[in-house]
């Protein structure tokens, strides 16, 4: 076991060296110029070649890389270009929103998959289960921008339930959170179903029946527990789905995370910044699969009996 | 992905008419139908130009025409019909649903299977690529991209394949890592075979169903992630209509003008449910292990 | 070679004795209040020398003051934290005479040390500041920046309160520089304790000072209780709340929760707040030394034709651009906006001319049009503004496609002089400071048209250079009007080369909720852009 965590560390490690190769590359290919981001509009030559100079990005793509990744190892993210504060003080205020806006999505996505996967289930073959199903087709088939779009339309604009956008009490959280979990819900509803209808099957189940327990008490208190294990241990993966989701939903809610620092800092080139939020963003994806990959032993039976 | 023990090399054969039984695949078929008439005869059904802006299209103080009359769905900010864009729209989705997911199903194929065949290094090493653009979150990767090549519909289109393939790639693994191991490749093997004769006669057939299957439900992702990437300005550039930049040259109106930004969203939605309900009844029917569950 | 960055304007105002500049208070204004303003964009750092956006501004006028100072509301000079000032006769020596007893937020007095520290700081190469060139008229300012001394041989400290700065060449336009925000004055010790976090705890010795900061959220300003202009500031503390989407923002105000929306009024919510009256009066106009423009680039065939680019000049159905962003702005005719001096009156540039055009194409013997590229930075309205020159382009056979880029990538290509033509949307210039030099040089003069500079056209003419060189030595204030002219006849020599299409000086819609007070100018302060908040209040 411990064998196995370190070498999954050390694959982890390595993965996030890759990652950070990567963007660095991309980011010096790119045809833009962040000196000229950070010079203004009225800066002359000499201040433009000072600020490249003061910044290191006159030197060749090696060293560049080389200085980068010197600090990164002692703990230094660098220095925002722009905004001149050190980036992991920037990430780190806004990672709790993110972190908030995540743990909303989950809890979102679990609470509207396992319910559409147990009535569904329940219902099998009926009319509720097909509208159920196709439902669940609908919210991952639906773009993150326009559910935003019309959960902000409807509940927002014309019922006035929550607030059009905003971060702050509960009611700014849970357009967001439904936005990025409800993709998510459709897949764990499809989950959920086709694992409560083999659980259904179990023969603890049917000597639950015979005892004659109701249904309902069945399913909820038998079958939904052994049922829901495998979706537990998706959670950690769809960290890497909400990664890419938080861009959109918290730029459209206005919602503080780092979704919409590296948005910006895109739109800005300001390099140090989209490098360490791909890096916390990639950090957090292998930690989820770790985790998942981890947790899944313990918790899904048919690995634990092998 | 559930593993393929048993393969029916006749699958696509009978799944066509096992596919025709379903009602919600039909649905889809139904939906897609629609969808590609609609782009291809848009130039006949379109009732203006789709670059066109009106004269009579915005108001005088510059606001959009609502639906009704002369402009079925309304007119857009530029005062341009907003059916006619979301019809020529139909032409950029499913360009970019078919290239881009052609593209990544022909790179994650071809990486699958020459990591799953040939393990060894060059298996171990392209497993590790993928697992590190797993750790890439997509979208930021795909953002950069798109701004390091100046996007153009096929750039577009490109990006989406360089960021999409990984999936692709790993369930190939998975397959032809259990198929290269079973007794009939081995057979062939010591009956001489060349490498490329198992690889293209014995290999890739029994990968056919999983491409299929992949490949449909891959499109929808595809025509999801064009239409983010054209809501955040990165995507298919303007006045090339696509359903994502319509709604991100609209979005701050969505309360002046609702249907600048309901209409295309349910185009997005619709087209991704279409080829996602065919995808899935399409893996249900090709998919042995899954047949019968229902 | 940074002649465009001196220059006089307004020099006349010198001649005032000092009372007569200033600012007669509100009568109705009370103490008091908290107000909440709201901005989409964080802001990035409230240090002087560093701070050049839009939010962050109007704040640091608020958190530092300059020797030099606007009325508030006008674009007119004032005394800062120099009381007083003199000029020698050849208009290179300045002297100023320190206000005394003027307290730093730290409780510590500001003396001419300061000044001079401040000085070398946004002039050394470390500070890394955008604005250090607008200093190189001081003496000693080559030195520095070459790195082969620390301080400015020309800023010399006679004694506490009185601090000497010697230009290399005569500058009137110097006293505008020194209200820029990079001339702030800033204590060593602060400074110093700081690091390079001096952005985010900030010390000056302005009206407000910095009580809370999170990050990526809110910012709130309170009342400097020790400030040294009498009365001043009226609100007790200000709070910004970043993050917040223009239509988001202005759904707050209507709902009472917001008292101005720093990024004014979005189009979307424009036509509902116009419609309805009582809205509608709490709505501020105000012009800006803004003009949006479309480069041509002077050295890519076709455009080194002179007809061709007059051609695209008359192609560009202004009327309608302007449709398009709801009325708010107005057609241009030359680059500099109508409220900056130097403007020239009645000078009617290119008409909305389709026919026009065609034959001065077909002069060019482009007879059948071309295919070019227009570069755009992706955000709305941009892409529609371009898609709609677009469109009148093709009205005379020009195809142009359209590149929606990252404002990064538009700069790259508009600098490195690959972009045929860029729609400036989103970069377009706003004047640092309302003198007509600083709509010329970095744009429009050969010094911008190098590698990388902000003259997208490429466009060097040397006889109009020679012209803006004179403009600029005209430091003495006599010759005021006659500079003016000057520099009209320059911009008019510009419109004769057709290097831009002038397209529209932008006005500024910002509304304010009901109870604030102060005059409409205090909410499109042409210089505190956005607000003047030292000077608004809470009825």
């Amino acid at each position: 076991m411990a064998a196995y965590f370190l070498r999954r560390l050390a694959q982890a490690a390595l993965i996030l060296l890759g990652v950070s190769l990567i963007t660095f590359v991309l980011l010096f290919v790119l045809p833009a110029d962040p000196v000229r981001q950070i010079a203004g509009r009225s800066a002359n030559a000499e201040t433009v070649q000072n600020i490249r100079e003061q910044l290191g990005l006159d030197q060749p793509f090696v060293v560049q890389y080389g200085r980068y990744l010197g600090a990164l190892l002692q703990g230094d993210m660098g220095r925002s270009y722009l905004q001149k504060t050190a980036v992991a003080d920037l990430i780190l205020a806004r990672l709790p929103a993110t972190l908030l806006l995540m743990l909303g999505a989950i809890l979102c996505e679990l609470a509207l998959g396992v319910a559409m996967g147990v009535v569904a289930a329940m219902f099998r073959g009926r009319a509720i289960d097909n509208g159920l199903m196709t439902l669940s087709f609908v919210t991952v088939s639906a773009p993150q921008f326009v559910v935003s779009l019309i959960l902000l339309y409807v509940f927002a604009v014309k019922l006035g339930w929550f607030p059009i956008g905003g971060y702050g009490t509960f009611a700014h959280l849970v357009l967001p959170a439904i936005t990025l979990g409800i993709l998510g819900s459709g897949w764990y509803a499809r989950m959920l179903r086709s694992s409560m209808i083999d659980v259904l099957r179990a023969d603890f189940i049917r000597t639950a029946r015979a005892k004659g327990l109701t249904q309902r008490r069945v399913v909820l208190r038998h079958a939904l527990p052994n049922a829901i294990l495998p979706i537990i241990a998706m959670i950690g993966i769809d960290i890497g789905v909400f990664m890419g989701g938080i861009v959109v939903v918290e730029s459209v809610f206005g919602w503080p995370g780092i979704g919409q620092l590296a948005f910006q800092a895109i739109q800005r080139i300001d390099i140090p910044i989209i490098m360490g939020v791909t890096l916390v963003s990639a950090a957090a994806i292998v930690l989820g699969n770790l985790l998942a990959d981890i947790v899944a032993p313990f918790i899904d039976p048919r690995i634990r009996l092998r | 992905m559930a593993d393929t023990t048993g393969v029916d090399r006749t699958a696509p054969r009978g799944a066509f008419a096992r596919l025709m039984q379903r009602k919600l695949a039909l649905i889809g078929l139904v939906l897609i139908a629609v969808v590609v008439l609609g782009a291809v005869f848009a130039p006949l059904i379109a009732p203006f130009a789709p670059e066109e802006q009106l004269f009579d299209g915005l108001t005088l103080e510059g606001a959009p025409m609502p639906p009704g009359g002369a402009f079925l769905f309304g007119t857009d900010l530029l005062g341009r019909d907003l059916f006619t864009r979301i019809l020529y729209g139909a032409q950029t989705s499913l360009i970019i649903g078919v290239v881009a997911n052609g593209l990544s199903l022909l790179i994650g194929t071809v990486v699958g299977v020459t990591a799953g065949y040939f393990r060894g290094w060059i298996g171990g090493l392209l497993m590790r690529f993928t697992d590190l653009m797993m750790a890439f979150p997509a979208l930021l990767l795909a953002i950069c991209l798109a701004a390091i090549f100046e996007p153009s519909l096929w750039i577009v289109a490109m990006v989406i394949a360089l960021v999409n393939w990984v999936q692709t790639a790993r369930v190939i693994y998975t397959e032809t890592t259990s198929l290269a191991e079973r007794d009939f490749i081995a057979a062939e093997r010591t009956l001489g075979a060349s490498t490329w004769r198992i690889l293209f006669h014995h290999i890739l057939p029994h990968l056919v169903p999983t491409i299929i299957v992949w490949g449909t439900l891959g499109i929808s992702t595809t025509v999801l992630l064009e239409a983010t990437l054209s809501f955040l300005g990165v995507g298919v550039q303007p006045p090339t209509p696509s359903w994502g930049n319509i709604i991100f040259e609209n979005q701050t109106y969505f309360q002046a003008a609702p249907w600048l930004v309901f209409l295309p969203g349910a185009a997005i939605i619709l087209l991704a449910l279409a080829f996602n309900l065919v995808g899935d009844a399409l893996r249900d029917v090709l998919d042995p292990t899954q047949r019968g569950r229902d | 070679m940074k002649k465009w960055l001196t220059s006089t304007a307004l020099v006349c105002t010198l001649a005032l004795p000092v009372s007569a500049q200033d600012y007669t208070p509100d009568p109705n204004a009370k103490q008091g209040g908290t107000i909440i303003v709201t901005y989409k964009d964080d802001v990035a750092t409230l240090d002087p020398a560093i701070g050049y956006d839009w939010q962050n501004w109007s704040m640091i006028k608020s958190l530092y003051d300059g020797l030099l100072d606007y009325v508030p509301g006008t674009t007119t000079l004032r005394p800062g934290l120099a009381e007083s000032y003199e000029i020698s006769g050849d208009g290179t020596v300045f002297t100023f005479k320190l206000r005394a007893g003027v307290k730093f937020h730290n409780g510590r007095e500001m003396t001419a040390e300061d000044v001079k520290y401040s000085l070398d700081r946004v002039t050394n190469p470390a500070t890394v500041s955008p604005g250090a060139g607008f200093f190189a008229s001081i003496k000693g300012y080559d030195e520095v920046t070459a790195g082969t001394a620390t301080s400015l041989e020309g800023v010399t400290v006679i004694d506490p309160l009185t601090v000497q700065i010697t230009l290399s060449r005569p500058d009137a336009t110097f006293l505008h520089v020194m209200a820029l925000n990079f001339a702030s004055v800033v204590p060593n010790e602060a400074v110093e304790a700081a690091g390079a976090d001096f952005g985010k705890m900030p010390v000056g010795t302005g009206a407000f000072k910095l009580a809370e900061w999170t990050l990526g959220q809110r910012l709130v300003f309170e009342r400097n209780a020790d400030y040294w202009r009498e009365g001043l500031p009226y609100l007790d503390s200000v709070v910004f709340e970043v993050g917040q989407e223009p239509v988001v923002a202005l759904l707050r105000l209507q709902n009472g929760e917001v008292d101005v929306p720093g990024d004014g009024i979005p189009p979307a919510k424009f036509a509902e707040v116009m419609a309805d009256p009582a809205q509608a009066a709490r709505v501020v106009v105000g012009g800006q030394l803004h003009t949006g423009y479309i480069t041509l680039n002077t050295t890519l065939p076709p455009f080194d034709k002179l007809e061709v680019r007059k051609a695209v000049n008359m192609a560009i159905n202004k009327d309608r651009i302007v449709q398009i962003i709801n009325g708010r702005a107005v057609p241009a005719t030359q680059p500099l906006p109508p409220s900056m001096p130097g403007y020239t009156e009645g000078y009617a540039g290119y008409a909305y001319d389709v026919e026009g055009a065609m034959a001065l194409l077909a002069e060019a013997g482009l007879a059948d049009g071309f295919e070019t590229e227009l570069y755009v930075m992706n955000t709305d309205p941009n892409p529609r503004i371009a898609q709609a020159i677009q469109q009148d382009l093709a009205a005379i056979g020009v195809k142009a496609t359209i590149q929606s880029l990252a404002q990064a990538n538009v700069i790259e290509a508009g600098g490195a002089g690959t972009a045929p033509m860029v729609w400036s949307g989103g970069m377009a210039w706003i004047a640092d400071f309302p003198d007509p030099s600083n709509f010329y040089g970095p744009i429009l003069g050969c010094s911008g048209a190098a590698a990388g500079g902000w003259n997208w056209s490429k466009f060097c003419d040397a006889a109009l250079d020679a012209k803006a060189a004179e403009a600029d030595a005209m430091a003495d204030p006599a010759k005021a009007t006659d500079r003016l002219a000057l520099w009209s006849d320059v911009y008019t020599g510009v419109m004769e080369q057709a290097p831009w299409v002038p397209v529209f000086n932008e006005e500024r819609y910002t509304m304010k909720s009901e109870r604030m007070g102060g005059e409409d100018a205090l909410y499109v302060d042409p210089v505190s852009i956005p607000v003047n908040y030292d000077y608004v209040y809470v009825k």
